[in-house]
């Protein structure tokens, strides 16, 4: 196939041969990332503006390096030390760092479909880095390339996904990406974060983490989103965390080979335990890894051909 | 021998011929198989450079290491290019350091691949040399890139194109010349 998109603002409307198509890219990047000198001149006179209006340490430094790798100019915005704190808007930091002429934006804000607006306004290719609850394209396919990388296949897999559902825009990324791919998808959490349309979605819904766990092949840990819950969903942390945390007892009702997934960062001792995270079903530190390959095949594919505008 | 407008130059038959005397010239120039490892290019190069490490086992009763190479993130023109090539694996399963590395392609044209495959055989490591082994000189060079060993030269117009066919058994090869407009380069 040919790759023919200028964004990529969220995996809803990605085939499964785009999908497909960006895994295999990124299996090709992680040959470069082997070697001694990890660095190939494919984007060289290329600039990527990572532009985060919200905190972030993996994804952005994800970026960054994979930008590196190829040999592009990152340029690295943060809202903390910029004009955002004088009163600007979005849009018009946006138009002014077009009018720098940067191939690539990439952006994080917490307001949902900030990117999908961006991409209206600015000449340069645009992608999503996370956008308030709405999605997160390049975790959902680094998730899916991290689970390709130990079970071969996903079509069948149970894959639960466990916490605060609401406000996660990891789950929405993933539900395409493991969706288009044929697991058998599953939610949980307390009823209060867990809304009944995403059943919609074709997974199934439950709010005991036992029955999540059980037989799965994945379970994907999700962090309680604090920051972004205006007002009190459960009673306490604590209470959560007996309820809702994965430790090994609730744990061993999986698959004998069953992975346990983390999008990061973890809350140590809420939604996991010490033991669980750094134990040898623990894929939470390959999923970085797949990271770097799978933004380094985004940028690679976007930063290319007829995209090019300057 | 014409067909659809393209002329057979090579056959399986003359193809394993081509590919012995390389293999030869080879060998004699490094005096024997000391030393040399095999790098063939992405994708056309990759089956003949297997062939030659066959012959070289045949003549010299040593297996020489051979990977490939995909030159697409090194590239000149992929800015220019209507769309993002699909990327190729890269495969060099040993160090290339202060080795005798032979390049081999099935066609060299512009030079533009090989100029592209060296940049990217240096990040890999410091051979002693690189040597370069093609199927088909068609000429048309725009860099200054010479072969150390030719199949065949073969004078073509820019307009034609020099299509190898390197798939299933090695009877079943060929080599044509097309006369329609290149779309593709070397």
């Amino acid at each position: 196939m040919e790759w023919r998109r200028k964004h990529v603002l969220g995996l809803a409307d990605f085939s499964t041969e785009e999908i497909g198509f960006v895994i295999d890219t990124a299996r090709s990047m992680e040959d470069v990332l082997t070697r001694d000198i990890k660095k190939v001149p494919a984007l060289r006179g290329k600039t990527v503006v990572n532009l985060f209006f919200e905190a972030s340490t993996r994804t952005r430094t994800s970026f960054e390096i994979a930008g590196k790798r190829l040999s592009a100019d990152m340029v690295n915005f943060s809202s903390a030390v910029s004009s955002v704190g004088k009163g600007e808007t979005l849009l018009d930091t946006a138009r002014n760092i077009d009018s720098m002429k940067p191939n690539i934006i990439v952006i994080r804000h917490p307001a949902s479909g900030s990117a999908h607006f961006l991409s209206r306004y600015v000449s340069c290719s645009v992608i999503n880095a996370g956008d308030g609850s709405h999605e997160h394209p390049t975790q959902g396919l680094l998730d899916l390339y991290s689970v390709l990388k130990v079970k071969d296949k996903v079509k069948g897999l149970k894959i639960s996904i466990i916490g605060d559902i609401m406000h996660s825009r990891v789950v929405r990324s993933n539900l395409h990406s493991f969706g288009r791919m044929g697991a058998d998808l599953w939610l949980c959490g307390p009823a209060s974060l867990v809304p009944r349309e995403m059943g919609r979605s074709g997974a199934t819904i439950t709010y005991d983490i036992r029955e999540a766990v059980r037989d799965a092949d994945v379970v994907m840990m999700l962090r309680i989103q604090l920051e972004r819950q205006k007002r009190a969903f459960f009673p306490s942390l604590r209470e959560y965390a007996h309820k809702y945390g994965l430790n090994s007892e609730v744990f061993s009702l999986a698959k004998k080979d069953a992975v346990i997934m983390h999008p990061g960062p973890i809350n140590r001792g809420v939604e996991l335990s010490d033991e669980l995270a750094d134990s040898a079903h623990s894929i939470i530190l390959n999923q970085v890894e797949s990271g770097v390959a799978i933004r380094m095949a985004l940028l690679y594919l976007l930063a290319g051909g007829h995209n090019a505008a300057h | 021998m014409k067909k659809s407008g393209r002329k057979l130059i090579l056959d399986g038959k003359g193809m394993d011929r081509v590919l012995s005397r390389l293999t030869h010239e080879i060998l004699e120039k490094n005096r024997g198989a000391e030393e040399i490892a095999l790098v063939g290019i992405c994708s056309g190069g990759v089956p003949l450079s297997r062939v030659i490490q066959g012959k070289i086992r045949s003549i010299e009763g040593v297996d020489v290491q051979a990977g490939y190479v995909d030159i697409t993130l090194y590239r000149d023109d992929l800015s220019r290019a209507g769309y993002q090539p699909r990327l190729k694996r890269t495969e060099i399963p040993f160090s290339i350091d202060d080795k005798k590395v032979v390049l081999v392609d099935d066609v060299l044209f512009t030079g533009r691949t090989i100029r592209a495959a060296m940049d990217a055989l240096i990040d890999f490591g410091r051979p002693k040399n690189i040597q370069l082994a093609v199927l088909i000189d068609r000429g048309h060079r725009e860099l200054p890139i010479r072969a150390d060993y030719v199949g065949r030269n073969v004078p073509t117009a820019r307009s034609e194109t020099v299509e190898v066919v390197v798939e299933g058994e090695m009877e079943g090869w060929n080599v044509f010349l097309r006369e329609i407009p290149a779309g593709k380069g070397e």
